[in-house]
């Protein structure tokens, strides 16, 4: 289970996150939503220790964890895939995967790597490439690989569908649904695509300028035109 | 023929000097973009200490040892004292803080060291070898230079490659912010950098005052060499460093030999000229499009 309460950040003068509070429930996919600019990389960012609150809480599953350095998150169970470049590039596809699971005991690292291609082939084909060469839908199955060996409690994803084909983006989460279901991973997904997340998610959390508009169940925030028409922008 | 074998030889050996210099260049600007220009001063003191340890009667290695661990622990501690309070900041900072950090070694090395000559010793023959009843231009710590770059390049290459620390600090010099989140102590990482840099820094000063004078500007022209070095192979890559040394040694080795000694600098800057207008990001460079 993962937790915020009362987070408040701010850069400068600018609030960005302004006494949010929710709970995204283990085994099940929380949506974050909202326009761009309504706090919803920054509630991640504060979340896994880049940032620091003001004020309020992080709490994962129950431990207050709000001035936690980053470098520390994964050890706890807390895994950020930041949004956009967050594939090291440099480095071989396997490199990059190997990172994720730094303070995982190093015999089982091979076949955390193994598990991982399994879940997504192209990984294990591309295996010894420079990430480098992969493509959009590839890093970010990368990322996403590279966060689950960590064999976190929580995964926070900051708009896994950026910039990815709908077919892509439609594969992508329908891997997440079913670790979700297998490994009862709790999961915060941020996206500005609302009408796909939502089409995935159990529970939606609204943002505007930050803060928390509405929080409900996915299908009845996707069934609320006037909300959709206000804040999701479909 | 004589005179190829010559130039050759004695290329290679300064190469060798330039590469690990460069590499200690290449290595710091890797994980924190900043040249740093304190490199040079730092050698020099360390060399000073193997000197001081082998006046007081200890051998060659035990002053060659205590070097490279001075080294260690003086690139630990610029980074953790003068580099870290300014990180996150304008690179230029730091830069300037190296700068600055060169004028306050070079002053301290002249009170505690003096500002006289003093020779270096060399564990081998600085005489050249013979061959047959020719005596070539290689000598002995020519040798032992080359052996003792290529060895310490070959433990580099294996400790990025195949270790997990390696990867740590790869990890850390490409993302700092997603090595974070992945659990990389990305300041540990860092610190360790600097003190790598800098025992391969303190390696070139020891190889290059072997059988010769050190004085508190003795490294000062290698800064120029060593640069030069670094942005021919591509300051981004170890390997190109290396490369790029020898290359330079061998191009300055034939400068002075075929064209006269006086014409070395005028040479190196030609080659830098030419770099930087032709191929920016060096000659090793994966990454044209980024910064130079």
């Amino acid at each position: 289970m993962f937790e915020v309460r009362d987070l408040t950040t701010s850069y400068g003068p600018v609030r960005a996150l302004d006494g949010v509070s929710f709970t995204a429930r283990e085994g099940r996919v929380t949506a974050v939503l909202g326009a761009n600019g309504a706090g919803k990389t920054t509630l991640l960012r504060t979340a896994s220790g880049l940032v620091r609150p003001q004020r309020g809480q992080v709490l994962l599953e129950g431990r207050d964890i709000t001035r936690t350095p980053a470098e520390d998150m994964a050890r706890l169970g807390l895994a950020h895939v930041p949004e956009g470049r967050g594939v090291i590039t440099e480095l071989t596809v396997e490199e990059n995967l190997r990172l994720g699971g730094l303070h995982r005991p190093a015999r089982t690292r091979a076949a955390d790597v193994e598990r991982i291609c399994r879940l997504f082939p192209v990984l294990g084909e591309r295996h010894d490439a420079t990430a480098h060469v992969l493509s959009g839908g590839e890093r970010q199955m990368l990322v996403i690989g590279r966060a689950l060996m960590a064999a976190p409690k929580v995964l926070l994803l900051d708009e896994p569908s950026l910039g990815l084909a709908p077919r892509i983006v439609a594969q992508i989460f329908g891997l997440l649904r079913s670790l979700v279901a297998s490994d009862g991973l709790t999961v915060v997904l941020v996206e500005q695509n609302a009408r796909s997340a939502l089409s995935i998610a159990d529970v939606g959390v609204v943002l505007n300028l930050g803060k928390v508009v509405v929080q409900d169940d996915a299908a009845a925030l996707a069934a609320d035109e006037k909300l959709r028409h206000a804040y999701l922008g479909f | 023929m004589q005179q190829l074998l010559t130039t050759a030889l004695g290329g290679l050996t300064l190469g060798a000097v330039y590469a690990a210099f460069a590499l200690a260049l290449c290595l710091i600007w890797r994980s924190t973009r900043i040249v740093n220009f304190a490199q040079a001063p730092m050698a020099m003191i360390t060399t000073y200490i193997a000197l001081v340890i082998i006046d007081a009667g200890h051998s060659y290695w035990t002053g060659f040892a205590a070097a490279l661990i001075g080294g260690l622990l003086l690139g630990a501690v610029v980074e953790r004292v003068v580099v870290r309070p300014v990180e996150g900041k304008a690179e230029i900072n730091a830069v300037i803080l190296t700068l600055g950090l060169f004028i306050l070694i070079h002053a301290v090395a002249g009170i505690v060291f003096g500002s006289r000559y003093r020779s270096f010793p060399a564990p081998f023959g600085v005489r050249g070898l013979t061959v047959g009843d020719t005596s070539i231009a290689l000598t002995g710590f020519g040798v032992f230079t080359v052996v003792a770059v290529v060895v310490v390049m070959g433990l580099l290459v294996l400790l990025f490659r195949y270790t997990e620390v390696g990867l740590r600090m790869r990890a850390a010099a490409f993302n700092q912010e997603v090595a974070r989140i992945l659990g990389v102590k990305v300041g540990r990482m860092l610190t360790l950098g600097w003190a790598l840099a800098a025992l391969v820094g303190s390696l070139s000063g020891l190889l290059i005052a072997g059988g010769s004078l050190v004085h508190p500007a003795y490294m000062d022209s290698v800064v120029v060499y060593g640069f030069v070095a670094a942005v021919l192979g591509g300051l981004d890559s170890p390997v190109g460093s290396v490369i790029g040394g020898m290359l330079l040694g061998l191009s300055l080795s034939a400068v002075s030999g075929y064209l006269g000694s006086e014409l070395v600098p005028l040479a190196a800057l030609v080659i830098l000229m030419a770099v930087l207008l032709l191929r920016p990001g060096g000659l090793f460079s994966h990454h044209a499009e980024r910064r130079v």
